[in-house]
This record gives C-alpha cells, structure tokens and sequence, in this order.
C-alpha cells in the first residue's frame, strides 16, 4: 500500500491538471446567469447554466469595474475567462474577466442561419400547412400559466367561442430551459388523442426575450407536432423560427385566439338566419306542391270526356254557323240578281218605251213597222201609254 | 341521434345540410316536415350550447 496522500495533495493535482488544459483556459463561454450575487469586496459570484449543465463563476472586483453594465439572473451572456480550482472548498469554477451580452448580431445571424437550413429542409412549405378546425373542441396551449398573453387568449376565447376547452402546458417562454420546456410541453398535449389544435405563445418582449421561439429544437417539435400548431408570439412585427413551421402563424396571442375560433356572436345569427331558412324553406315545398296539384287539376279537366265533348260541341255549332252563313250569302246573292235582271227586263218591255213617249200602230193585229205597210183610207190603232184608239191614214208619205 | 350527444360542430354542420335540402324544395312533403322540425331543434339546441357555454381552463401539471 501506498503512502496515504492529504487532501491537499490531491487538490492540487486536480487544480494542476485543469489548469494546464488549454481548452479550459482562455475560453469563451455562453450560458444564462443565476445565482447572481455581488459581495461587498465588488467581486461577483454566480452560475452560468444551459439546459444540460451548470458552472459556478466569479469575477474579481479589477474585472468587475471595467464593465459598462453588471448582469442580471436570466441574462443570456457570453464570458471570457478560465476554469480553476478552489481549493478551500474543492470546488472548480470559471473565473471571468470579461461578460457581455449575447450579442443581439450574433442573434440575428443564428436567426437567419437557422431559417435557411429548416428552409431547405422544407419545414416552412405551404404544402405541409394544414389546416386548423373550424369549431375546435379541446385547445392545447403551450405558454406561461401566469402571462398576461394566457389572460389575453383567455379573454378573448370566452368573448369568441366559450364552447371551447383549454389544455394548459404550462412552460417557462424565456430563458436557456425554455426551449426543452417548450419540446416537452408540446410532446406531452401529443400523446393526448382529445385535442385538435395547440397554441404556442409568449406576449411581446425583447429578442433575446422572444429567443426561445427562434431554437431549432422548437421548431423541430412544432414541424413534428401531430396536433396543428398555431403561432402566436411577440407583437405584429416580430418572426421567429416558430412561427415559419407552425400550421398558422397569428401576429400576436390574441389575433391567435381569434384566428383559432368562429365568433360566437356570427354563429347565433348564422343560426338565426338559418330557422328563418327553415321556415321558408318548408312553406316553399308546401306552396310548391299546392301549386303542381292545381295545375294537375287543370291539366286533368282539360282531357276529361266532359271537356272534350262540350270542346266538340263548340267545334260543330263553329262549324253550323258557317254553313249557315255560307247559305244566306248565297240566297242573298240570288236575291240581287234577280231584282237586277228584273230591272233590266222591266226596261226592255214595250209599255216601258210607251212609258218613254213613244207611240206604236198596228193594224188587224199585226204591228205596223214600215210606210209600205200602210195604205191611205186605211184604219190603224194607235197605242200610246195610257191607251188605244183607232185612227184613219192619211196624205202621201213623207219621203224621209 | 338524440341532440343531447351531439356537439356543437356536429349540431351546427347537420342543421347547414338540412337548411341547404330543404331550400331545393323538391322532396317528399312528410321528408320535409321531419327535416324541418329535426332542424329546428338543432338550431335551438346549437343556441342553447352557446348559452351555456363557458370556457373551461385544465392543466397539465407533471411535465
């Protein structure tokens, strides 16, 4: 058996062999303060921490008085320094010189990066939208239980649509755990088979606010949610990553909550408008049907024998009619002629032409035309229009 | 279906197909009259849900 070594000893080969490791010296590291705790010496001592993992720091006073600012717990920051041991409490720690702020460039960069890699990945493509339920019955909403966002939704989905049931998933929205709390969230409303769509959401803030909503694996579980996924994060103006893969993106948790509900006040008059259509719909088919019985009515007097005998009785008194008038035409015509003929007769007729002044001899019967007939001393009669007489020739004739 | 079973969408979605068959007004009148009394009790039953109605809020707790 080996000499026992003290604890001394040991310590400072630990301490020895991270300091010679130069990827623990010098080195940047990102992470979010907690614990923050600033000593009356001036030193500062707090962790950094990331999902995974959690570093004890300090900073010394010389370092502490050359920062523009001093940070605050749930700062996303960036710290310069090196990893060290403490031998007194056989603790390692970071000792930094230097903490920034996670540059909001070096976010925007991250921001733009990740969009064009899930772009060509084709998480953002229209075809892989689906659409959102027209009346959702169970809503799953991933958010802080206690953010005024969650009061603004709710407010509006008892305004709006009040049939509605909401599945909180409570979530931290900002901060390094909030995007495994977020993942979580949205796996947890998945394996429930009752809900028809999720709202993820955080009220407006900062970037490094709203930074959660830009992680790549939040956007992986809402491009992978079963469930549709509406966005409602930040104010109009702000995008994030999440709001690119989510089904439907809503300019804030409020225009969310309106986008995922009919209004409750359209549905009543919708349904009013609706029994008025009843009504019309049903005195319609009603009147529609007294309406073909009358013309059936008519259409069936019109081929009964009745009809069709007082139709051919018409036809023949049409028809007796005719023959009667083509009769008296005929007569009449008859008539006329007659009467003409008579006239003309009448005109032609010897006592006519007495009647005109004229004279006519005749003698022993036979009428006198000529001289020759006629001898001196000879008896004649002479017949004018109202009357004979006998007459006695005289004188020589006149040569004419 | 008795109404009391269905929901609010399935209620509201029947009562627009009843509307819609009832407004071509060629079907058999007692047809007709079925609809037209089935429909009017969805269309109150669908008013009486949103009467009623109030949002109701769960948690999920053990994440």
């Amino acid at each position: 058996m080996l000499e026992p070594r003290s604890v001394g000893e040991i310590t400072a080969i630990i301490k020895n062999r991270l300091e010679s490791d130069t990827r623990l010296q010098d080195v940047w590291i990102t992470g979010e303060i907690s614990n923050f705790k600033q000593a009356s010496s001036g030193h500062l001592y707090f962790s950094l921490k990331d999902s995974q993992a959690e570093i004890k720091c300090a900073m010394w006073r010389s370092s502490v008085v050359r920062m523009t600012s001093i940070p605050r717990n749930g700062d996303a920051v960036t710290a310069h320094g090196y990893v060290g041991v403490y031998e007194q409490q056989g603790a390692y720690q970071f000792y930094a010189d230097m903490i920034r702020p996670v540059g909001v460039g070096d976010l925007y960069r991250q921001f733009e990066e990740l969009k064009y890699k899930l772009e060509l990945e084709g998480l953002f493509a229209l075809e892989r939208k689906r659409p959102l339920p027209a009346f959702p019955r169970k809503l799953g909403v991933v958010t802080s239980a206690d953010a005024a966002a969650f009061q603004d939704v709710q407010n509006v989905l008892r305004r709006r649509y009040p049939l509605l049931e909401v599945i909180l998933a409570p979530t931290l929205v900002q901060g390094l755990d909030a995007p495994v709390q977020i993942v979580k969230a949205l796996g947890r409303l998945n394996t429930r088979q009752d809900i028809d769509v999720i709202l993820v959401c955080r009220g407006g803030g900062s970037i490094e606010d709203l930074w959660a909503f830009n992680d790549e694996r939040v956007a992986r579980a809402i491009a992978g949610s079963r469930i549709p996924v509406i966005s409602g994060v930040g104010h109009e103006t702000d995008f994030t990553i999440a709001d690119f893969v989510a089904d439907l993106r809503a300019p804030t948790p409020s225009a969310a909550a309106e986008l995922l509900t009919p209004d409750m006040a359209d549905l009543r008059q919708s349904l009013d408008r609706m029994a008025g259509r009843l009504d019309e719909g049903v005195r319609y088919t009603f009147e529609s049907r007294r309406r073909a019985v009358a013309d059936k009515q008519w259409a069936l007097k019109q081929v009964s024998p009745v009809m069709r005998m007082r139709a051919y009785r018409q036809q023949l008194s049409n028809l007796d009619r005719a023959m009667i008038n083509g009769q008296r035409g005929r007569i009449e015509l008859a008539r006329e002629r007659l009467h003409g003929l008579g006239i003309a007769l009448l005109a032609a007729s010897p006592q006519a032409i007495l009647e005109r002044g004229y004279a006519m001899i005749s003698a022993n019967g036979r009428r006198i035309m000529s001289m020759r007939d006629l001898q001196t001393g000879m008896t004649i009669t002479v017949e004018l229009k109202d009357g004979t007489r006998s007459a006695t020739v005289e004188g020589e004739p006149n040569d004419a | 279906m008795t109404l009391d079973d269905l929901s609010f969408e399935a209620a509201y979605t029947e009562l627009e197909g009843i509307v819609m068959q009832l407004d071509t007004g060629d079907l058999p009148l007692e047809d007709s009259v079925t609809l037209f009394e089935r429909g009017k009790k969805l269309s109150e039953y669908c008013q009486r849900l949103l009467d009623q109605a109030e949002l109701r809020i769960t948690q999920i707790s053990d994440l």
